[in-house]
């Protein structure tokens, strides 16, 4: 390999790759040519530097000045300031928002400072294209140390001590999982990754296998040791395109380095793994839909027992854990069980990987240890909420979870305290709320996609939820009828008691946890006829105030349907029968002259 | 549904794709992968000619077909747009966005305008949610977008065609 003086690390994340980063790593590359720089500078393209909201980052080496918002125009200026001269440019640099002064080095960012990145440990390292980064820090160390030192059930031993627990959602201890696995007799057992990320909102799984796929290939072949397994299986989305291609160069430079296929590291372990696609269908996160799925079917899930573990994929023995538990495995196995344990809450040891996203001012991809609160979450590393507005609510665990008010901030997280708050930790999709986002609007929200992603095997699901989403329906279009909570209650648990699987006995999640936080807002909703957070557009009417409007025609030329009338310098008109509401004047007047009511 | 007769080379490629799986039954969604990758989309025929290549029921393929929001049986316009309705866009107003492309477009959720330019499409995070609200047209990204900008986005692919038509 060639050494460089610097380097110029891009983020290749979904975010940033969304807004230009490949045009930025370009320009950089032509400018150095230009220069004649090529041979001192190198240009990387990395995963998800996690802080999505500054987006394009672009991190200079070895001296970490961490650049936010970079377009392709600003390469220049780097190249000729920074690298040429060794000044930072200023202007480029995250300004922290309490002292308004520049921070160059990352670490010093709010944003960053709580966290502690053991699954993400190398996203925004390395070039997760490049195998040669991933050893460089410590990549397949582990894997050697299993296979060279230690026995399956030494290593399961380790996993087991140190805690870790599923991080898909559920929560189930992993080393007792592979336990289960390596103690079913079977003549072949297959190792499965699930990276079917189907969460509205989450991108945990996707920018781990995008920005450092070798630690799921690493892990997977650790898995494979123990259980018996010769055969990985990665169930991934077609819908990520960048994940996909990524790990199908790690997978491939893995063989090349004979660190998958026959008799790996001279050990006599063979092991090797084959890519299967999913194409879109939210249970299929459930293992056993999974499964089903990996086998050409129709993802719709089985009944439990037989758990995957002892008859899985085409009847045989199946391990399978999700992408970012498996990211944990290396650190765990190279660390010691001891260390891993040391972080985290009595019952939740280690770190959980948010996407935190919605009305908040910090969105990325955070990794913080268990037993961080919402309130360190929200307020610390994101930053609080976006414009100065009141905190809401934030809802983990997706259309399965609930939501988590006031009251939790305080809450340290982990599995056990999330549940009994009324949410759950699910895969770590973390949407932050604020006072304009109507909490009945959310739950129908979650409904409807649990109604679309409903496979349609058990009643209570196919046709509860179709129910509880046509209430909740005419509840925001101000039809809501005096019983409608009693039935969506009832209805609710009916469904929670009695679907087959866990998507179906989560559905109503949302519903129960919005009415026993926010009776109120469905009360002003059916009672009232009042959206109290304005959003339910029936219930909502903009109008003119008379005495405010100067009549500047701002809102009439801005209308999209012309439901506007009014004379310069003369008071305006909406005409409701025309109004589609779609809020443009509202924000648009100058002179609040314009009101929801 | 007007029956549509299948070109030899349509014929062709779909025996070739279900011939490079073995014609296995199992591989049945790495087959139906690969042909709405080749043909844009998957027709009751090509079904009909899947099924009788892998030796199953059209039944069982069709179920497999409808089940993922993936595979589609209408065609996709020339530029497909599809609008983000994870939590993340929709709370920050993903919804408006769609109302406004339904409306400019006169297209619902799932439909193709009758020029064939656009189809009109949700999906479930495209993990961008910095730059949420996110619309997809093609392989481009727009953040942040705004119902009023939803004009310009559909006037720049117009336009775009419009210029190509000129040019060729």
């Amino acid at each position: 390999m060639a050494e460089y003086n610097t380097q110029i690390l891009i983020c290749g994340g979904t975010g940033c790759k969304s807004a230009e980063s490949d045009e930025i790593g370009n320009v950089f590359k032509d400018l150095l040519n230009e220069y004649g720089l090529d041979d001192d500078v190198q240009v990387v393209v990395t995963g998800c530097f996690g802080f999505c909201e500054k987006g394009p980052i672009v991190k200079m080496m070895p001296d970490k000045t961490f650049y936010v918002h970079v377009t392709p125009a600003d390469a220049e200026e780097i190249i000729k300031e920074h690298v040429v001269k060794g000044r930072q440019v200023d202007r480029l640099l995250y300004k922290d928002p309490k002292t308004k002064k520049s921070v160059s080095d990352s670490q010093h960012m709010d944003f960053y400072k709580k966290q502690i990145r053991i699954a993400l440990r190398n996203c925004g390292f390395i070039d997760p294209e490049n195998i040669d980064e991933y050893i460089a820090r410590d990549g397949y160390m582990a894997l050697g140390k299993c296979l060279g030192e230690m026995t399956p059930e030494q290593v399961i031993d380790e996993i087991k001590k140190s805690g870790l627990r599923g991080r898909g959602g559920g929560g189930f201890p992993t080393g007792l999982k592979w336990e289960i696995t390596a103690k079913v007799k079977g003549d072949q057992k297959y190792v499965v990754c699930n990276a079917d990320e189907g969460d509205p909102g989450a991108f945990m799984d996707r920018s781990i296998l995008e920005g450092d796929p070798h630690s799921v290939i690493e892990s997977m072949a650790i898995n494979g040791y123990c259980t018996g397994a010769t055969k990985g299986l990665v169930y991934i989305r077609a819908e990520y395109p960048l994940a996909v291609a990524r790990l199908k160069t790690a997978i491939k430079q893995a063989r090349e380095y004979g660190l998958l296929g026959t008799d790996i590291l001279g050990s006599g372990f063979d092991f090797d793994i084959e890519i299967r696609y999913g194409a879109g269908a939210f249970v299929c996160g459930e293992e056993t839909a999974l499964i089903h799925s990996m086998e050409g079917l129709r993802g719709e899930p089985t009944f439990k027992p037989p758990f995957p573990s002892e008859s899985g994929y085409l009847g045989k023995p199946t391990n399978v854990n999700n992408v970012e538990t498996y990211a944990n495995i290396p650190v765990i196995i190279n660390k010691g069980a001891e260390w891993f344990a040391s972080i985290g809450t009595e019952k939740s040891k280690g770190t959980k990987v948010f996407a935190l996203a919605g009305k908040i001012n910090n969105v990325g991809l955070i990794e913080v240890p268990m037993g961080t609160t919402l309130r360190e979450v929200i307020y610390d590393i994101g930053g609080g909420i976006k414009g100065g507005k009141k905190f809401k609510a934030v809802q983990t665990g997706g259309p399965s979870g609930g939501m988590l008010t006031n009251d939790f901030l305080d809450t340290p997280i982990d599995y056990d305290n999330l549940i009994s708050a009324g949410s759950m930790m699910g895969s770590g999709g973390m949407i932050v709320m604020d006072e304009d986002d109507c909490m009945v609007a959310i739950a129908k929200f979650y409904l409807e996609f649990t109604l679309e992603e409903s496979c349609g095997k058990c009643s209570p699901c196919r046709i509860g939820n179709k129910r509880l989403f046509e209430i909740l329906e005419r509840i925001t279009e101000g039809k809501g009828e005096e019983g409608d909570i009693h039935k969506l209650r009832i209805l609710s648990e009916v469904i929670k008691d009695t679907s087959l699987c866990g998507l179906g006995q989560t559905s109503p999640n949302p519903v129960l946890s919005s009415l026993s936080h926010f009776m109120d807002e469905y009360e002003a909703h059916i009672k009232d006829g009042r959206c109290p957070a304005g959003q339910c557009k029936a219930l909502l009417k903009y109008e003119v105030v008379e005495e405010k409007c100067t009549g500047c025609t701002l809102c009439f030329r801005n209308c999209p349907v012309g439901a506007i009338t009014g004379e310069r310098r003369s008071v305006h008109y909406i005409d409701q029968s025309l109004c589609i509401k779609c809020g443009v004047c509202f924000e648009k007047c100058k002179f609040d002259a314009i009101v929801m009511v | 549904m007007p029956r549509i007769k299948l070109s030899e080379t349509a014929i062709q490629t779909i025996r070739e794709v279900c011939a490079s799986f073995d014609n296995q039954e199992g591989e049945l969604i790495n087959v139906l992968h690969k042909c709405q990758e080749k043909l844009g989309y998957l027709p009751a025929e090509v079904q009909e000619l899947i099924a009788q290549e892998l030796n199953m029921s059209i039944a069982k393929v069709y179920g497999v077909v409808t089940f993922y929001s993936f595979f589609t049986m209408i065609p996709k316009g020339e530029f497909p747009i599809s609008i983000c309705m994870g939590t993340a866009c929709y709370v920050r107003g993903a919804e408006q966005v769609l109302n406004e492309f339904k409306r400019q477009l006169k297209v619902e959720v799932g439909q193709t305008s009758p020029d064939g330019k656009f189809s009109l499409s949700c999906l479930r995070c495209v993990g961008a949610c910095g730059l949420a609200p996110v619309v997809m047209v093609g392989e481009k990204v727009y953040g942040r977008v705004s119902p009023q900008q939803v004009k310009q986005i559909l006037a720049e692919h117009q336009e775009g065609c419009m210029r190509e038509a000129k040019s060729a």
